[in-house]
């Protein structure tokens, strides 16, 4: 019998997007739903992204997606101590803050002009199983109840990662894995322009406070708290708006936007394939787990599965024999970076603030030129190699 | 479970970090289902502080 569609892909995200635009560039008949009315808002993000990461996901650089361009980091430790890397000294311009609604929708515009039909104010309800296997999704457009099939179906929903857990791929998390976030995009400061900031330590347990530039006097100020940490409904915003208040910088300015979001600092899924249904972006919890960071790895693992869902509609076998490839592209290209990030998260989350401040004070005479956490680790290892004793195979 | 639509931002963090997969997001609409075993999880980590248990203050 004859699907509705090849591919379904749940979720307009950026991820989604890839996934949509590679499979339909190789002539697979694409879906893509997405239950808001608009692809890329609201906001649930702090818009961060190595420009290296859109590079190997062939994602060029377009100025009308851009916010700001990225100088360096700063990563601030609870006592005040700073460690700052300086990409510009070193020839690289590594970092670049997004305009998240614009980015999605130019990868969902990429989607379309491949090929891919998108639906809005389409909502998945559920998927459809026969045996093992998926067929299909239901879903409500405009409220509407609607059967789609399909040979295949790409759970690209997100942090909510749903599409997975009714088909039976189990992606729930532990306390210790998820980490709660509230944001606020605050103009008028007087943070500097051009870095990225990671402020450390009890200010935010198990996570950190960011200000990421978005050009002149404005920034996304959010914060990131790990859920195993929190004690009383409301906590996350408390601790962001008790540290806005303490710092100057930061008073000073106004909020014109808030946004809440999860975040996963997980190991990835064990199983990201089954008969009929591939798992992309942070629903396959492929978030990096010391950044929380998930657009490069979102980006790179819909276009592995846009590539090989292509195939599998010229084969028209979406078994998940068919579908491992995926499997095995993702894995090769980033599991090992993510269990590493992950094992360093366990293990930093246990510092307290006084060897937060030893460990930054250590850093900032350490040489890095380069904005990366596979960067800082090493020279982590060469100042407190007691500290990674337990990856340091990974680094 | 007691949602505030006033407070709610809609972030799905809920959602996802629900051990049961109880709780839909309609866009803005917050939906617990029948699974939910009030473990409490989604209280203490909604972000914007939305939730509550029936019968607490």
């Amino acid at each position: 019998m004859k699907t509705d569609y090849d591919v379904i892909v749940v979720g307009a995200g950026p991820a989604g997007s890839m996934t949509a635009k590679h499979a339909a560039k190789k002539g697979a008949r694409v879906l893509m739903i997405e239950k808001r009315q608009e692809i890329g808002a609201s906001l649930r993000c702090a818009e961060g992204v190595n420009k290296k990461g859109l590079a190997k996901a062939g994602v060029p650089v377009d100025k009308r997606w851009v916010s700001a361009d990225i100088a360096g980091a700063k990563l601030v430790s609870p006592g005040g101590h700073v460690f700052r890397i300086d990409e510009s000294q070193a020839g690289a311009e590594v970092g670049l803050v997004l305009e998240r609604h614009l980015f999605d929708k130019a990868m969902a515009a990429d989607a379309a002009r491949a090929g891919a039909e998108i639906w809005l104010k389409t909502a998945a309800v559920d998927v459809i199983k026969e045996g093992d296997k998926v067929v299909g999704v239901k879903a409500r457009r405009e409220g509407e109840p609607m059967t789609l099939t399909a040979g295949c179906v790409v759970a690209a929903d997100g942090f909510e990662s749903q599409v997975a857990r009714w088909a039976g791929i189990d992606t729930s998390l532990k306390a210790g894995d998820i980490t709660p976030c509230y944001q606020y995009r605050m103009v008028n400061l007087k943070t500097e322009p051009d870095y990225c900031e990671f402020i450390i330590g009890s200010v935010a347990p198990g996570g950190y406070i960011w200000v990421f530039p978005k050009g002149d006097d404005t920034a996304n100020v959010g914060i990131g708290v790990l859920a195993s940490k929190l004690k009383k409904p409301g906590e996350v915003k408390m601790y962001l708006d008790g540290w806005i208040k303490k710092d100057p910088r930061l008073s000073c300015g106004q909020p014109v936007e808030a946004i809440a979001g999860g975040v996963s600092v997980s190991p990835p899924v064990e199983q990201s394939v089954m008969n009929g249904l591939i798992l992309v972006g942070d629903s396959a919890r492929i978030i990096d787990p010391i950044t929380g960071g998930g657009i490069a790895n979102g980006l790179l693992a819909g276009k592995f599965a846009g590539e090989v869902l292509g195939d599998c509609a010229q084969a028209n076998d979406y078994s998940e024999a068919a579908l491992m490839p995926y499997d095995k592209k993702w894995r090769d290209a980033m599991e090992n970076r993510l269990w590493r990030n992950w094992m360093a998260k366990e293990k930093f989350l246990t510092l307290s603030d006084k060897t937060l401040d030893g460990v930054i004070d250590t850093l900032s005479t350490a040489n890095v030129d380069q904005m990366s956490v596979h960067n800082i680790l090493i020279a982590i290892k060469e100042k407190h190699p007691e500290l990674v004793k337990e990856f340091e195979e990974l680094i | 479970m007691i949602v505030s639509i006033e407070k709610c931002m809609h972030c799905g963090a809920c959602v996802g970090s629900c051990p049961q997969n109880a709780i839909y997001l309609n866009e803005i609409v917050l939906e617990f289902n029948d699974n939910c075993n009030k473990c409490g999880r989604c209280v203490r980590l909604c972000p914007a502080g939305a939730l509550k248990m029936e019968g607490k203050k």
